[in-house]
Parts: C-alpha cells; structure tokens; sequence
C-alpha cells in the first residue's frame, strides 16, 4: 500500500472497432501512453498529459481521453489539489514546480471589462472600407514639440529618440531559445517580419538563423546575461532587460543542463549540459539608479540607436516602479501579469505572487499621467492576453501595445498542458529533442501564427470601428470606451471605469 | 432657366420661400403637385431641407432658386428638380426615381443610397458622392459631377453609375474612390493614381460600351448646364470591383 | 447634431451681433432649443486690459460673495455689474449673468512661478471645480461669450447682442447629445480668449481627457468642447505651436498620407502624431476655434460632419450650413467645404484694436 499515492488523472481509451492499428498513436506520443500488444493497443493512462498528439494524428477517431474521476470525501476547503499537493510534497521534500500561467481560480478581470459601440449620435466606422489605423510607435515621444515657422513653412526643431514602428500593436513574447525550439522561433520570426511587428528572442541568446530577422527583433538582456556580446546588442530592433516575469515575480531562472545541446550551448555561449542559471536579481542591478546605468550602458553600446525596454512582474507596485523605470532612460516598460506564461516555475509562486495585468496597466498609466512622464515611456502589456478583445480592453486601458506569448503558442499546436519542463513537448514546441523539433515545420508555424495576429487585428479593427475610433491612439487609455460588470468599487476606481449602467 | 425641355403647360405655379419652413414649403409643393400643376418655381430658397420629400409622380419639373438645403428630393420617385444654386448635404439621398440637376456645387453624400434616376452636378461634389448607390431590376442610379468630387466617392456602391468630368481641376479628386464597392462603374475623367483607388476595386479598360454610355451622359451635361465639355479630349479611367462579394473571405464560423 | 458659425472682418471692422444671429437661427434644425451662445471677439475696448470675467451666479449672497473673494485672492476688480439682460421674460432664470473686470495682482501672486495666464486658468478652474455656485464660462481680454438654454433668436435678445460690436463672432445653435442642456453646458466654450464652437461628438474623450489633466487642467464640465478648448490653450499657449499645426494635431493625418510626404515635412507630421497621439481627436466632429487674433476651423479626419467657408472682401464665414452664411451674406465672392481635418486658419490682418 502506498499512502500517499495519486490518482491518474485520464483515461485514454482506444476503441477497438475503430483502430486500424497504424500506431502512429504510438509514435507520436512522448510519454509512453501508448503500446501495440498484438492485435491491440495499450495504454497506461498515468502518464496522460492531454496534449492531444494522438488524438490529433489518429485517423480512425479511436482515441478518447477522459477526466478521471476518483472521488475524494468532498471538502470545501480540503479540495483535491491541497490534498494532492500535500501527499506528494509529503512523499518527496521538494518545491511543486508547474509549467504555463497561474492556474488558481481567480476572476478574469478582462471578462468581466465590457467595451462601447457607437449608437446614433456618432457614427460607427467600417474598418473594412475606411481608414482604421492600427500603427503604434514604441519608444520615447517628447513631451512638446518645438518648430519654427518661416515664410508659411514649419520645419520641426526637435529631435525623435528611436521609436518601434509596429503595424499592430500586437507582438510575440520573449520566449528563449533553449526554453523553446530553434523552430518555434523561427515561425515566430517569420511571422513578425511579415506583420510588421516584432519578437522577443528571450533571453537564451540569438541563434545565427535569426539574423536575417534582425529588424523585427527585440532581444532580452536577463540577469543570466546568456549570449549578450557586442554582435547580440545589435543584431535586434530593440533591448528589453528582464528584471522580472509574472509567472514567478521576484525569482531567477533555470534552464535544466539535458536541455543545454550543442546548438543551445553555442547560443547561449555556455558548456553543453550545463545547467543555465539566471539569478533572481540582475547583480549589477540593487536600486533604480543601478537600472539607469544599465540603460545608459545598453544605450552607449548600440550608439543611442536603440529603445531599451524594462520588463518586470506585475507586482503590487509596479505603478512606482514604472515611473522610475521612465525616469531611468528606458523607452519602454513591459509589464507582465500573474498570467504569464513560463516553462516551468514553482507553483506557490506561479499561483500567488503578483496581480492581473488588467489592474497594472490601469494603474501604471495613471502613475504616469499623474506625474507627466508618459510621454516618457511606451507601456507593453503581457501575461494573460487570450484573443483580441483581451488586447482591445488591454489598449482602452492604457497599454500601447501587448505581448502575446502562450496564445502564440497555442496557434501552433500547445495544448496548455503544462509540461514544458518535461523537454518532451510533441507538438515540437518546448523542447530541444531533433526528432520532435522536426515536428514543427516553421513555414506552418509561421503561417499560423500570422493568421492569428491578422485575424486578432482585424477584429482590434472592427472592435475600433463600433467605438467610432479610426486609430489606435484615440483607443490608448480611452477608459470611457469600457464599462465594469460586476466589479467592486475599489476595483472599479483602480481601474478607472464606471459601472455598466452609468 | 435654362432647360429647354419642359413641356409648354400652362400649368406652373411660384412660391415664395422667403422665412418659410420646409413644411410649409413642402405641404404647398405637395398642393401644387396634387392638382397636377406640373412647373413648380420655388424663389428665395436658403437651406429648406427635404424639399420634394417622398413624392411619388411622373412630369413634375420644380425650378429651385437659391441654396437647397438638405436632403433634397430625398425617397423621391419621378419629379425632375433643378436647382439654380448649390445644394447642401445628400441631394437624391434613397431616390428611386427622377432627376436632380444641380446648377452649382453639392455639398456632401449626394446619391446616398440611390436607387434610380440621375443626379446632375454642374460644379464641385464634397464626401462621399454616390454611397451605397445601388441598381436592381430596371433601376440604374446615375450620377454626373462636372467638377470633381472629395474623398470615399461611390463608397459600398453596388451599382449603377458615376462620372466625375473634373472639368476644372484634374487632379483634384479624392482619396479611397470606390472603397469596398461590389457593383456599378465609376468613371473618372484623367488618369488616377493607384493610392487613391480605395478596398476592393480595380481599373479596367474603357472600352467601346462605356464609350457610348458616357458620351450620351456627357452631351446630357452640357445640354443642362450649356457646358462644351468635349467627350473625345477626355480620356476616362475607369473603376469597377473586383467582386461582388469583396470581403467574403474575410469570416469563419465558430 | 448642432450647427456652428462664426464670421471674421479681417480688417477688424466691428459689426453688432445681429447677423450673427440671424445666421445662427437658420439653423435651428440643428438645435432643440435647449442651448445657444455666441462669442464676440472686440467688444469691450473700454476695459481691453483687463480680462473681462463672465460669470453665472446661482443667487446674489453667497455665490456671488464666494466668487468675488476668490477672484480678489488673484488680483483687483475694475468693475463689475449684472451682465444686461432683457427684461421681457424670455427666460425662467436658470442663473444671473454677472461679469467682472479683473486685472490679476503679481504681488498677490508671490511664491508662484509667475505666469499671468496660467494664473487665469487656474483661478477659473478653481472657481469651476468648487460648486460654490458660480461658473466662469468666459475669461479672455476684450471678448465675451453670452450663452444660455434656448434658441438662438432668445439667447441673442436676452443679451441683447445687437448691443456689442465685434469684429469676430462665433454662434453656436446646440442640440445636447448626452446631457440635459443647461446654461453651463451651452457653447461657446470659452478660457482666456478661447472661444470653442463645435459640432460632434468626440469619441477619444476618454483619452483626449486624461491627456489635459495630466497638464493640470480640470475637465470639470465633462463636455466634448471643454476638453479641444484645453487642448487648443495646451498646444497653442503652451507649447506654441502655430495654430494650424495644432489642429493637425488634433486631426492628425493618415500614416499612408504622410509616408507619401517629401523627407522633411513627413518628419514633421510623424513628429506631430507620436508627441500628440493622446491629444488626436477621434469621431464626428466640426469646430471653430477662436482666439483674439483669429479662427481655425476644422473637421474630422473622414468627415463626418459639415464644415462650409466663405469669403467676401475682407470677411470670412464659417459654418455647419452654406445657407447659414448666406444669410448673413447672400452675395459671396467664394464658397468652398475644405477637406476634411484640413486646419483652415484666418487670421486679423491688423494689429489688435
């Protein structure tokens, strides 16, 4: 008898009178579910992790998989995760780690945001057949413009810092090479080649087949410092130094030596099979003014050419924050929710460290406005952005523009099932095994990550065109524009919204 | 006046629109027009809107003398009006029938939702000239400007016609022409750069059909306004969609 | 929807208010009745120093005491009076019209970065944001705005506008989209010697909003028109801008246009709409925007609503309607509608009176 032992969690089934016994079932899945015996499949259904390869690539419909239910005593408070937590922390000593974004139940602030439509008094735009201009700017913008004026003609007087030209105010979220596939991304850069915006390379290094899309790239200073030369500084549109991630705000990371291969360990310029530590702090970072001088540091690099964005956690104040990052020289600040995405992170951090991205954007964009900086600084929202509605509130909010990481995922097969860490991803994704990596074709991947921008701005579009809003700026903290359902006051004024109905 | 074509009747009346309502205006016009007074002569117009609104009736010529306010003839059916003067917002607007010929400049959205009939212009058109004008059956909405015509002309047109003679400023014509179209011609007088060529739409070959078309809506515009607009000098770009379901490909289902 | 007006005699001819409301009555199609105004640019040369301060006071003890301490706070009352009314009854009075000529005291002023104008503007919005029962709803040198609930014919005999000469008017006929219409709420919108007439409805008032409050000003009315007379005092005043840069700005243009531009002036419109993209303005709008020297009239960038101009000798209109300036006018030299978020600017071709 043991225990503390855990109930599986699926059944996969294989109808018999179905299966033609192809067994691609059998290939397909990386955890060992499935067996051929004879004339019939196996399968051991503990290992399940409903990732849906073998259902995807069954031709015969025979797969099932279903939840397994195995009935504890009911408690409302003792519910099965706390016991099950319990029983395998009691079995083995160690912090819960988990893969993908907060998985509590909290209330999904953006469902509970609903937005505007013009009716009668103004008149709705069709984005179809009118100009609706989704183009946003990342970077500095002056304050005031100065100009002078001769003869009639005005020629302007004042000098731009560098700005990101983005299409869509809708970008790919820094997911590292090591953490992810060499493949995966690729899709993602050809994909923001072709939309006109930008990737995050994450802070894995850049690998050489990523240089030709140099111009759509925003490459990550971490605190690891992985493959950060001169030559990497460059190679990019844009900086991003990342002191935190919402997934596990105030937390380093680690990217488990098995994962370190050959290419890897050439692009992040350690020995293969070495584990890849990124501290919890920047150690050249302790204070604010530490963070100016890494700026100013990245800046002298790259001749003051390039924007240098922050990205931090959303934490409780992160409004405080920003506004000294603004101070610090940075262009932009990326702020991440306790949605975000990861690979892997302790689950007691994943599920209760930080807050939504909906309350920090609110919260910072009126930090800035209070304090005449936001001008200063262009505010990225990530963590948590589902479909474009997520991205339109996001924007009504006060973000210039998003990261989407785990949606991007998604459109190219992730299933969310959340064992990225594993290294045995099957649909080719968060993994570094050749013969899974070769699952991803980054042709289809890219092409089915454009779609899902595309479709998304198209919808920003019409979403823009009911408001009666023909470009993104006029949406940018347009808080009028959205109405909390079912939002206490408190929440109500953070977010600086009215209550539907008023 | 300058139409020569109004049948010789005895039958016309004047009315003084001097600090009347378009009610009252109207409710005399609709008088004059159920006692088949057939030339109507409205003096001192300034800005009446919805004047003809809505009458359904064959041989009724209304002679406007001064600035047409809004919407003139609007879901109009039959009656022929000419404006001596310039006409505010969407002259024709929904029409089904008839003509207006407007002796001076129109203001925005004239021919919005046109069914049948003509719209003559002798001079300048603003906005969105033509939109969603469309033909069914035997209906064939047709619009002529003289001058040019400003940004979104023949936006969501589904058919019928327009020509925009640009007779005095070439280049001027707005930007996004035809945008989402998925019917009907547009014919410009001059070449058009392609940036102006609005969603959907795709310039085609002015062939020997469009010549003769034209020409007769040409020599029209002359005849209304004593123009000498010379068809042959003109070499006309023409626009038509590039489907009738322009933007079909752009949904899936849930 | 609403209809709008204004005229100019660039030579600075002063004429009286009657045309201007004759104009303006044209248009009551474009109103319910429920607001009017005008502004008159030129009509107080006795008192052209001093900032005249047009106020509605809810009763003649406490409010009137409330405002006047507040105003002798900021500098000395040259005179004041009851602004002349009609006494025929036109309207329930829903406020006394009062107005007070002020010069603001740089001694009283001490300890303040001094700026005579930023002293204004915040006096007035100290004043409005109070509720203490007075609204200033104008406070330029030598100009005026006279506006309540009703139609123009009313508004303009209550005033007894006939009675003022200016040399630039502006007339607003209201038709209240989102709120009841009351006095306050009644165009011109007017600070220092802005005068803001418009017709629309701005969807990026969210946005537009936050953008002037973020530079210190109060958006205490919650009026579309409030907010493009603070961006107008912003760009213009503050950031001097030229004012038909600052209307560009408002109605930036389109990124495809601007890419086609020649190197220098695409840098400048790129400039323009990164630095005040939170100050663009969005949705349906038309607006005449004054100041002592002149107007500019814009509409939005796709034209949802009418914009006439028209010109004869040294006069220019500008209206919602052709007719409304023909009113005034009927035989012009010129008649055009400019293209849409074009800035068209005219200004005093003489030195001011």
């Amino acid at each position: 008898m043991i225990s503390n032992f855990i109930p599986s969690k699926y059944d996969v089934h294989v109808d018999p009178s179905r299966c033609r016994l192809c067994q691609r079932c059998v290939e397909n899945c990386t955890y060992d579910v499935f067996r051929k015996e004879e004339d019939r499949i196996f399968t051991f259904s503990s290992n399940c992790v409903v990732c849906h390869r073998c259902i995807s690539f069954c031709p015969a419909d025979a797969i099932s998989i279903n939840r397994r239910i195995v009935n504890y005593r009911e408690h409302p408070f003792w519910n099965e995760e706390s016991r099950e937590d319990i029983y395998n922390q009691a079995n083995t000593g160690k912090i819960i780690l988990g893969g993908m974004g907060n998985a509590k139940k909290y209330p999904i602030l953006f469902d509970r945001l609903v937005l505007d439509a013009c009716q009668i008094t103004n008149p709705s735009i069709d984005p179809l057949r009118e100009p609706m201009e989704t183009r946003t700017y990342l970077g500095k913008k002056p304050k005031s413009l100065k100009v002078e004026e001769k003869d009639g003609d005005i020629s302007l007087k004042t000098r731009l810092a560098p700005n990101l030209l983005l299409e869509t105010p809708i970008m790919i979220a820094h997911m590292s090479y090591g953490a992810v596939s060499l493949n995966t991304q690729l899709s993602f850069a050809k994909a923001a080649s072709r939309l006109g915006t930008y990737m995050g390379s994450g802070e894995g290094g850049l690998h050489s087949s990523l240089y030709e899309y140099k111009d759509n790239i925003i490459v990550q200073v971490a605190s690891g410092r992985f493959g950060v030369t001169p030559s990497y500084l460059n190679k990019c549109a844009a900086i991003e130094i990342k002191a935190g991630q919402g997934a596990k705000p105030g937390i380093g990371g680690h990217l488990p030596g098995e994962k370190v291969n050959e290419d890897v360990s050439k692009t992040r310029m350690i020995p293969v099979g070495t584990d890849a530590i990124s501290p919890a702090p920047h150690h050249d970072i302790y204070s604010i003014e530490d963070l100016a001088q890494l700026v100013r540091a990245l800046k002298e690099a790259t001749n003051w050419e390039k924007p240098v964005f922050v990205k931090i956690a959303a934490v409780h104040n992160a409004p405080a924050i920003a506004a000294g990052i603004a101070r610090a020289d940075a262009d932009g600040v990326v702020v991440d929710g306790f949605r975000g995405g990861t690979g892997a992170a302790p689950k007691v951090l994943r599920d209760n460290v930080g807050i939504p991205i909906e309350a920090a954007i609110a919260s910072i964009d009126k930090k800035l406005r209070e304090q005449g900086i936001r001008n200063e600084i262009s505010l990225i929202a990530s963590g948590g952005i589902r479909n474009s509605a997520d991205v339109t509130k996001a924007i009504a909010l006060g973000a210039d523009a998003v990261y989407i990481g785990t949606a991007a995922l998604i459109a190219m097969g992730c299933r969310v099932c959340g064992k990225c860490y594993t290294g045995l991803c099957p649909w080719g994704i968060a993994t570094q095994r050749d013969d899974l990596v070769h699952r991803l074709d980054p042709i289809i991947g890219a092409q089915q990550v454009y779609n899902l921008i595309n479709a998304w701005t198209h919808e920003l579009q019409e979403l823009m065109g009911a408001a009666g809003i023909n470009s993104i700026e006029s949406l940018r903290g347009n808080r009028d524009r959205l109405r909390g359902y079912m939002l206490d006051e408190n929440l109500l004024e953070v977010l600086d919204v009215k209550t539907i109905g008023a | 006046m300058k139409i020569k074509k109004y049948p010789n009747k005895q039958d016309s009346i004047t009315i003084d629109a001097k600090n009347k309502t378009y009610r009252e205006l109207n409710s005399e016009i609709r008088t004059a027009a159920d006692q088949d007074i057939c030339h109507i002569t409205l003096q001192n117009v300034l800005g009446q809107r919805f004047i003809a609104d809505g009458i359904k009736k064959e041989g009724i010529y209304l002679s406007v003398f001064g600035i047409a306010g809004g919407d003139l003839g609007v879901f109009m059916d039959g009656p022929i009006i000419y404006v001596n003067g310039n006409a505010e917002h969407a002259p024709g607007n929904t029409m089904s029938g008839g003509k207006i010929i407007i002796d001076g400049d129109a203001g925005d959205c004239v021919g919005h939702s046109m069914r049948g009939g003509m719209i003559f212009v002798k001079g300048n058109a603003g906005y969105r000239v033509g939109i969603h004008m469309k033909q069914f059956k035997d209906n064939y909405p047709t619009i002529v400007i003289g001058g040019s015509a400003q940004s979104f002309l023949g936006e969501y047109m589904a058919g019928g016609i327009i020509v925009i003679l640009n007779i005095d400023k070439p280049s001027s014509i707005g930007d996004y022409i035809g945008t989402g179209m998925h019917g009907g011609t547009i014919y410009i007088a001059g070449d058009v750069p392609d940036y102006k060529l609005g969603v959907a739409t795709v310039k085609e070959e002015f062939i020997d059909e469009d010549r003769v078309l034209v020409e007769k809506l040409v020599d029209e515009y002359n005849a209304y306004f004593n123009k000498k607009v010379d068809f042959d000098a003109i070499t006309f770009t023409k626009i038509k969609p590039i489907s009738l379901r322009p933007f079909s490909n752009m949904y899936t289902t849930e | 929807m609403c209809g709008i007006i204004g005229m100019l005699n660039k030579d600075g001819k002063r004429i009286d208010g009657s045309s201007i409301k004759k104009g303006l009555s044209l248009m009551n199609e474009r109103g319910n009745g429920q607001g009017a105004g005008y502004a008159a640019y030129g009509i107080y040369p006795e008192f052209k120093d001093h900032y005249a301060l047009h106020v509605f006071l809810d009763n003649m003890k406490e409010a009137k005491f409330n405002v006047e301490q507040e105003i002798e706070r900021w500098g000395y009352i040259v005179y004041s009076e009851e602004i002349p009314t009609t006494d025929k009854g036109i309207f329930e009075d829903e406020k006394i019209p009062y107005r007070y000529f002020f010069k603001p005291d740089p001694r009283k002023l001490l300890g303040r970065d001094y700026n005579e104008k930023d002293a204004i503007v915040e006096m007035v919005m100290r004043i409005n944001s109070q509720k203490n029962g007075a609204l200033v709803f104008s406070s330029g040198k030598n100009m005026g705005i006279f506006k309540a609930s009703g139609w123009p014919n009313d508004v303009a005999e209550f005033y007894k506008i006939n009675q003022y000469k200016g040399y630039m008017w502006l007339g607003h006929n209201r038709y209240p989209t989102n709120t009841p219409g009351w006095w306050g709420g009644a165009h011109p919108f007017g600070l220092l010697d802005w005068g803001v007439v418009h017709n629309g409805e701005i969807t990026s008032y969210g946005t537009n909003k936050r953008y002037v409050e973020s530079f210190g000003y109060n958006c205490s009315m919650l009026t579309d028109t409030e907010v493009v007379t603070y961006l107008f005092d912003l760009l213009v005043r503050k950031h001097k801008l030229p004012l038909r840069l600052a209307g560009m700005a408002l109605a930036p243009m389109f990124w495809k246009d601007i890419e086609r531009m020649p190197e220098q002036k695409r840098q400048l419109h790129a400039a323009l709409r990164l630095t005040y993209s939170s100050a663009a303005m969005n949705g349906p709008f038309a607006i005449v925007v004054a100041n002592t020297c002149g107007f500019v009239a814009l509409t939005d960038r796709i034209k949802l609503r009418p914009l006439v101009i028209g010109k004869k000798g040294k006069a220019v209109y500008v209206s919602s309607e052709e007719a409304a300036i023909r009113a005034m006018e009927p035989l012009l030299d010129s008649i055009y509608s400019p293209p849409a978020g074009d800035p068209i600017v005219h200004q005093l071709e003489v030195q001011t009176l």
